[in-house]
């Protein structure tokens, strides 16, 4: 009884405020995530290396574009660089959805389920760690193009790219976590792949709105994604306003609310 | 029953195995048929402009011009995951049961090769039917068609060759799986997706030497103009070499997996 009495008067007095309960959980998911990347560094190559092709590629294939008439800018490099750094957060994205179903298979999941975290934050910590890590194939892009002839953004242009990849890794991975919540299979992940590769190439990715071709200008209209894409590309092709940045910026709030309610959703319904 | 005819039942019955396990699991149908796809229409819609370029080959659109590029890309992705199949029966122990079988070790990879070639026809006729849906002509008809479908389907099972020596060499699918960007560079760096002549160094240089250019160059022939002798010879020629690369490696990638289990 006096034993059971100090045990918990010590609970008590080491519980932790929940705000900062959850903190240090959301933390310590991320740094899961961050101690996978240094133990098997190997894991971040594909993340890198797609979007390095694309970019390499359809620099080296699509270039001759900037021939066009009404093309923006001259220099493709430039044009092309802010969607392949999207792009490589859309890969990381779905990638923390092919990690999370994996989890589900081995059972690592469940084992969180039980403890006394919120869902909420059990998302948080796999969405949060998507947009840290999204920022290495950025960079490696970024730094890349800058050695082909990319322009220099600004910093102001750059902090805009980089939120943009960072907000939109963590939309990918709200895609990612609800269909691996849902399928409870890495067999999803081409699925997961291909959603995030359509939502950021039916943009005005490869050429200016005016130039596309008129089914992909409609759907590029309406894709959310197009107002990010323009968004981080700003600073490559001319200079940042605020007009030019706040339609990115309710674009991917509206896509994180939309896509985070359906993914927690989805992590409500996943039972022990 | 002679030794051919039972090679053939062989052969016949692991290529059917190999089919159905594509159509089967979606992440081996994937790579060869949607992304593609996806690929095909977000090229043609996004930079279908580029038609009006100087320097472009007559094209009645966009998606007739890049209709050889995705039939190209969705063979190599086939071939990809025919290697991957492989590599995954050698994991699972399937493949040294197939080993002890009274049966030639050859049709082991034969039977897979087929599997891939019909996975590389399905995807011809798939584009092709894109295609004609969507309003892109086949300005040589029939026979232009024929050949385009025969280059596709013979260029799939030399491209499977590589893949399933990597496959046979490594046993390890996630290393098969590893070249699947590299296929896309291979891609890249071919006229696959835009006339060479209108590509930026050094993709145009490399595009020029890529045995892939030509085999694309053969298979889009027909479809954009007529059908031209040298065009279709220099294709067949490439597929010629890819397979002997394949043929020679898988041979001595057998031996290997044989010797040392």
């Amino acid at each position: 009884m006096e034993a059971s009495a100090t045990t918990a008067g010590a609970g008590a007095a080491t519980a932790l405020p929940t705000w900062r309960a959850n903190a240090a959980t959301i933390g310590a998911l991320i740094s899961r995530a961050k101690n996978e990347l240094l133990r098997v560094p190997g894991a971040a190559i594909p993340g890198v290396l797609a979007p390095t092709i694309f970019f390499l590629g359809l620099n080296g294939v699509f270039g001759a574009l900037t021939h066009l008439q009404g093309f923006t800018t001259g220099n493709y490099e430039s044009f092309i660089v802010p969607v392949s750094m999207l792009q490589g957060a859309g890969f990381t994205g779905a990638a923390a959805g092919v990690n999370l179903a994996r989890d589900i298979e081995q059972g690592w999941l469940d084992r969180l389920l039980v403890s006394p975290a919120p869902r909420w934050v059990l998302l948080a910590g796999t969405v949060l760690a998507a947009s840290a890590r999204a920022l290495i194939p950025a960079t490696f892009v970024f730094g890349m193009a800058l050695a082909l002839g990319a322009g220099w953004p600004g910093i102001d242009g750059l902090l805009v790219t980089y939120s943009m990849v960072a907000a939109m890794a963590a939309v990918a991975a709200c895609w990612g976590s609800m269909l691996a919540l849902h399928f409870k299979s890495q067999s999803a992940a081409p699925l997961m792949q291909a959603g995030t590769m359509a939502l950021i190439l039916t943009t005005t990715a490869y050429a200016p709105l005016a130039l596309l071709q008129g089914w992909l200008q409609d759907i590029a209209w309406i894709n959310p994604v197009t107002q990010v894409v323009d968004a981080a590309r700003q600073g490559f092709v001319g200079g940042v306003t605020w007009a030019g940045t706040w339609p990115g910026i309710v674009a991917l709030l509206g896509m994180l609310t939309f896509l985070g309610a359906l993914a927690l959703r989805e992590m409500r319904r996943t039972a022990v | 029953m002679n030794s051919l005819a039972t090679n053939l039942r062989v052969v016949r019955a692991l290529g059917m195995r190999s089919i159905r396990q594509t159509f089967r699991r979606p992440q081996l149908m994937a790579p060869i048929i949607v992304f593609p796809t996806l690929l095909l229409a977000i090229q043609t819609g996004g930079a279908g402009s580029a038609i009006n370029l100087p320097g472009f080959p007559p094209v009645q659109s966009f998606l007739q011009f890049m209709l050889a590029g995705a039939m190209m890309q969705s063979l190599m992705l086939a071939g990809n995951s025919g290697g991957i199949a492989l590599a995954v029966d050698i994991e699972m122990g399937f493949t040294d049961r197939l080993f002890a079988a009274p049966i030639s070790r050859f049709t082991i990879v034969l039977g897979r090769l087929a599997g891939t070639a019909a996975l590389g026809l399905f995807a011809a006729l798939w584009f092709l039917a894109i295609g004609l849906i969507f309003g892109a002509e086949i300005e040589s008809g029939v026979p232009g068609a024929l050949i385009a479908i025969a280059l596709v389907t013979t260029c799939a099972l030399a491209v499977g060759g590589i893949g399933a020596a990597i496959a046979l060499r490594t046993g390890s699918a996630s290393v098969v799986q590893g070249l699947f960007p590299l296929v896309l560079v291979v891609l890249f760096i071919s006229t696959a997706f835009f006339p060479q002549d209108l590509m930026i160094e050094p993709a145009k240089t490399i595009a020029e030497y890529n045995p892939l250019s030509f085999v694309v160059d053969g298979i889009r022939d027909p479809m954009i103009s007529g059908i031209s002798g040298s065009e279709t010879l220099d294709a067949v020629l490439a597929i010629a070499g890819i397979a002997a690369l394949g043929l020679v490696l898988s041979a001595r990638a057998l031996r290997h997996r044989v010797r040392t289990g």
